[in-house]
């Protein structure tokens, strides 16, 4: 516990250094702020009178603790394409692109690991090299390419997939009572197996494509883990001690894999929020990363600012989440801090 | 006493992308039950290389074009896969050098000894913890019960090696391969764990097989004594008689360049040459080119074994 | 590194994959339509056609036409400069800055060396998609915005390593001896540290270029940077996503293969260096 602790001290300069970007990016650049805020159609007075209204008339420093007032009571300010408070916006749709996330993740990790595994296992052999290349494949396409190409296959061309516009067809279906936000955990808590299935559905192609990037880091970090642990001595000793083939590869060899795996969650992580709102616009998903869109598109940067503030908070949070399982895996890690 | 491993005339190659390496090259050797018998000499000389096709756990490049090994008459080199599994850790176990990296970094000490136990011996799931508390216990281990939850980062190196022969010796294997056990560890702890090593093979009759490149060490633990070089085993002899009237110039010079108590860095002589290239074609003696004692007829084949006594076979034309 | 390692590392990179090879061929292609765009394209990538209308692949439009009836594959050659140029333009900044503030870290130390791990840190602490959105928004959303956002999120990777070997390398024996020779700071950083430390910071640079590409293709397919008609890779595909529905395919393939080639490209062409530079970091 005593490592936790450490380590959530250790966010603390992460936290304040997001903390004081995010603030630069939108009080001390070039151009006026406050016609930022104003927004587009703004005129010469109101830009003046809500110059005043944020405090930008004063020193940059006196700003930046009102800033942090500001954060500290939930205050990201106003939206101006919708009229609510920014904080009240994001959590409406963040469950939304979370549910999208968590469900790539899964695919990432359920393909790249066994993949990455087989592998190092047939290692210059036509399994390891098929891995090669579909890693490789994985690596060159973007993730809204992908998005759209499963779209016009799934979709169009076969009609396997739900039209790929939003998470649940609101014709047929009525969203479940929302208790996590998540449609499909939210549908199994009302018990509608119907609605579960048709916000799965919706799921799908968003996942894999959103999946399939995040797979190849992982894959290949999987692969040479693997390698390495299956070159060492404590594997070695666990074949000269006549322990069945399962169980060096698994208790000895992946156990000890996981560590360096979960070095790379940090950037697979990376990779999912940000490639998240990619994502949203292809399949037209009303999660954190649409809505950011929109707002840049309309300047409506308190938005924009809360969605960057938003994603920084949670990134962190994931790494710190990541770390702490870690000391789970590998008990050396707890003891050296 | 009755032979209980039998290598013999065994022939090993690894083929890499510079060319054939002819590791072993006709390699002899048995050892008896209860019986300690050292192998001897520099890094290259191939014991290492020999110790793991006893085990089975050579190099996927090993090539082993000829010979057998016999292990209580079980031949080794025809047994495969799970068979040759069932026997390892149960009949046959080794230890290795660096004992801190030879063993799991993320699983308690306690379960890698029940990881063994519960694959060879019929325990029950429920005596299994008692039985890796007693295998600790048999290695002196103090405070056995606490060890056993520990992660082998919190344990000294010894302490490492300690485990290491818990794990080899919990399933009771009539022969224990140990490779280099002491490398790297400090004197003290190096004479504990080789002391170890003795008794266990004493109480048990278990035969050992003691890999090192110490002559020194191996005199003083060792029942028979055979030295390697460049892929042959060139002499091989009770202990006793290899120190004292060694016949291969090899030999002799590994001796020399020993430390022993009355010898000063001024009397410790270092042998000659390299290694030869073991990838080219090679004369018959593989040490006739660093020999300062090779005459013509040394680079006429065959190189016989010349037996100077019914225990003391040596591997030279003029031996000394 | 002697000239004869070099060309039999070169041997064994080509000879053992010779995906490198067809990745210098993909590179001239692109650096030809790059370079010679405009007069490549078989028609004006701009020019409008009422009565051709996504008109699906053909002899005279090998790749079709968009919406307003512009020639899809005059459009994807003619957008090649301008998705490499944001690119590659993106990475030297990155180079040549991380390269800079990594140095001084390095071999300074101290205050410096802290102030700017500390910014490292902050910028790797959002995830960097998400950050450059915010960049280019602050800043305001045009293509010299793109790449400047583009360049910071790349920064921290050179610029730490550029730290890690210029710190490594500031008290071995030749920098030392530099110093004692009376050479100022300066002097011993370019002349004898930064020479050492470029061929693995290009290996990095290459495999960086794969990258830059997505995500500059990405800012303008959400619509950030490059302003319609501009042609230009990310922005037609998100043009041709909206015809996907009624089947024609070939207005987001098109652009989207030639974004997935030149990807692939760079990402093997990096791959080749690094077993050029270094046989044994192959992974």
């Amino acid at each position: 516990m005593n490592f936790v602790w450490k380590r959530l001290l250790a966010t603390l300069p992460s936290l304040a250094g997001v903390v004081v970007l995010t603030f630069l990016l939108s009080h001390a650049l070039p151009g006026d702020p406050a016609a930022y805020f104003a927004g587009p159609a703004a005129d010469a007075n109101s830009i003046a009178e809500i110059r005043e209204k944020l405090g930008l008339d004063r020193p940059l420093v006196e700003q930046f603790f009102y800033y942090v007032a500001d954060l500290l009571r939930g205050n990201l300010g106003k939206s101006l394409t919708t009229g609510q408070p920014v904080l009240t916006d994001l959590v409406d749709r963040l469950p939304a692109s979370l549910e999208l996330s968590a469900y790539a993740l899964v695919f990432a990790i359920g393909c790249a690991i066994p993949m990455g595994v087989l592998a190092a296992i047939r290692l210059d052999r036509p399994a390891d090299h098929a891995c090669r290349v579909i890693v490789t494949v994985c690596a060159a396409f973007p993730t809204f390419f992908i998005g759209l190409l499963l779209v016009y296959v799934f979709y169009f061309l076969l009609g396997w997939a739900p039209e790929p516009l939003g998470r649940l067809n609101e014709i047929l279906y009525t969203a479940p009572p929302r208790v996590t936000g998540a449609y499909t955990i939210d549908a199994l808590i009302a018990g509608d197996g119907e609605v579960f299935r048709a916000a799965l559905a919706q799921l799908v192609l968003p996942a894999i494509s959103l999946g399939l990037f995040a797979l190849a880091p992982l894959a290949r970090i999987t692969r040479a883990a693997m390698l390495e642990s299956l070159s060492s001595d404590f594997v070695r000793t666990a074949h000269a001690s006549g322990l069945p083939t399962s169980k060096v590869l698994f208790t000895y060899a992946f156990r000890n894999s996981l560590l360096p795996i979960s070095s790379v969650l940090g950037m697979v992580f990376s990779f999912l929020l940000g490639s998240n709102v990619l994502i949203e616009q292809v399949f037209g998903w009303q999660g954190v990363g649409a809505y950011a869109v929109s707002a840049v598109l309309a300047s409506d940067y308190a938005a924009v600012q809360g969605f960057v503030l938003m994603m920084a908070l949670l990134y962190i949070l994931l790494n710190l989440l990541v770390d702490v399982l870690a000391t789970l895996i590998d008990p050396r890690v707890r003891f050296e801090g | 006493m009755s032979d209980h491993l039998t290598i013999s005339d065994l022939n090993l190659e690894f083929r890499t992308r510079h060319g054939t390496v002819r590791a072993l090259e006709d390699v002899s050797l048995t050892v008896r039950r209860g019986e300690i018998v050292g192998v001897v000499g520099e890094s290259g000389s191939g014991k290492s290389v020999m110790a793991y096709s006893v085990m089975g756990l050579s190099d996927a490049a090993a090539d082993i074009k000829r010979g057998s090994i016999v292990l209580g008459g079980m031949d080794l080199l025809t047994t495969r896969g799970e068979a040759m599994r069932a026997i390892r850790g149960r009949e046959m176990a080794m230890i290795f050098q660096s004992p801190r990296t030879a063993l799991n970094p993320i699983r308690k000490v306690g379960r890698q000894i029940e990881d063994v136990l519960l694959e060879h011996a019929a325990i029950p799931r429920r005596d299994l913890k008692k039985a890796a508390i007693a295998a600790l216990e048999r290695v002196r281990i103090p405070d056995p019960e606490r060890r056993y939850n520990a992660y082998p980062f919190e344990l000294s190196g010894g302490m490492c090696q300690r485990i290491m022969i818990a794990i080899a010796l919990a399933c009771s294997p009539s022969l224990l391969i140990a490779d280099e056990p002491t490398t790297g560890l400090d004197v003290t702890t190096q004479a504990v764990i080789m002391d170890l090593i003795r008794d266990k093979s004493r109480d048990s009759r278990m035969s050992t097989l003691l890999i090192t490149h110490d002559l020194g060490l191996a005199g003083e633990y060792c029942d028979r004594i055979a030295v390697m070089h460049a892929g042959h085993v060139v002499e091989i002899a009770p202990t006793d008689v290899l120190l004292a009237h060694p016949a291969h110039p090899y030999t002799r010079q590994l001796l020399a360049a020993t430390p022993t108590p009355d010898s000063t860095i001024d009397t410790l002589s270092s042998i000659g040459g390299q290694l030869p290239d073991l990838r080219r074609e090679l004369p018959p003696c593989r040490f006739s080119e660093r020999c300062v004692r090779k005459m013509p007829q040394c680079d006429l084949p065959p190189l016989p074994w010349t037996e100077l006594s019914s225990d003391h076979l040596v591997r030279c034309r003029v031996p000394l | 590194m002697t000239f004869a390692n070099l060309t039999r590392n070169a041997g064994h990179a080509f000879g053992e994959n010779p995906l490198t090879l067809v990745a210098v061929g993909i590179l001239l292609l692109l650096l030809t339509c790059a370079l010679l765009g405009p007069s490549l394209a078989p028609y004006d990538p701009l020019m409008t056609d009422a009565t051709a209308k996504l008109v699906p692949p053909s002899m005279a439009h090998p790749f079709g036409t968009d919406a307003l009836g512009r020639d899809i594959l005059s459009r994807v050659i003619v957008a090649t400069r301008l998705d490499l140029g944001m690119a590659f333009s993106a990475v030297i900044l990155s180079f040549v800055v991380g390269l800079a503030l990594g140095s001084a870290a390095g071999y300074l130390g101290g205050w410096t060396d802290r102030i700017v791990g500390r910014l490292m840190d902050t910028i790797m602490a959002f995830p960097l998609f998400v950050l450059a959105m915010g960049i280019v928004a602050a800043l305001g959303n045009n293509v010299a915005n793109i790449i400047i956002a583009t360049m910071i999120i790349n920064l921290p990777f050179y610029c730490r390593f550029a730290r890690a070997e210029v710190n490594m390398r500031r008290d071995l024996g030749y920098a030392e001896a530099a110093r004692m020779g009376g050479n100022r700071t300066l002097t011993v950083l370019a002349v004898h540290i930064i020479p050492n430390i470029l061929p693995p910071m290009m290996v990095q640079a290459s495999l960086n270029m794969g990258w830059a590409i997505l995500n500059a293709a990405g800012l303008s397919f959400i619509g950030l940077g490059v302003r319609p008609p501009t042609p230009e890779w990310g922005i037609m595909v998100s043009e041709g996503a909206s015809f996907i529905v009624s089947g024609e395919w070939w207005a987001f393939v098109f652009p989207g293969a030639a974004l997935v080639l030149a990807v692939f490209c760079f990402n093997l062409l990096g791959d080749g260096l690094r077993d050029l530079l270094d046989p044994r970091k192959r992974v």
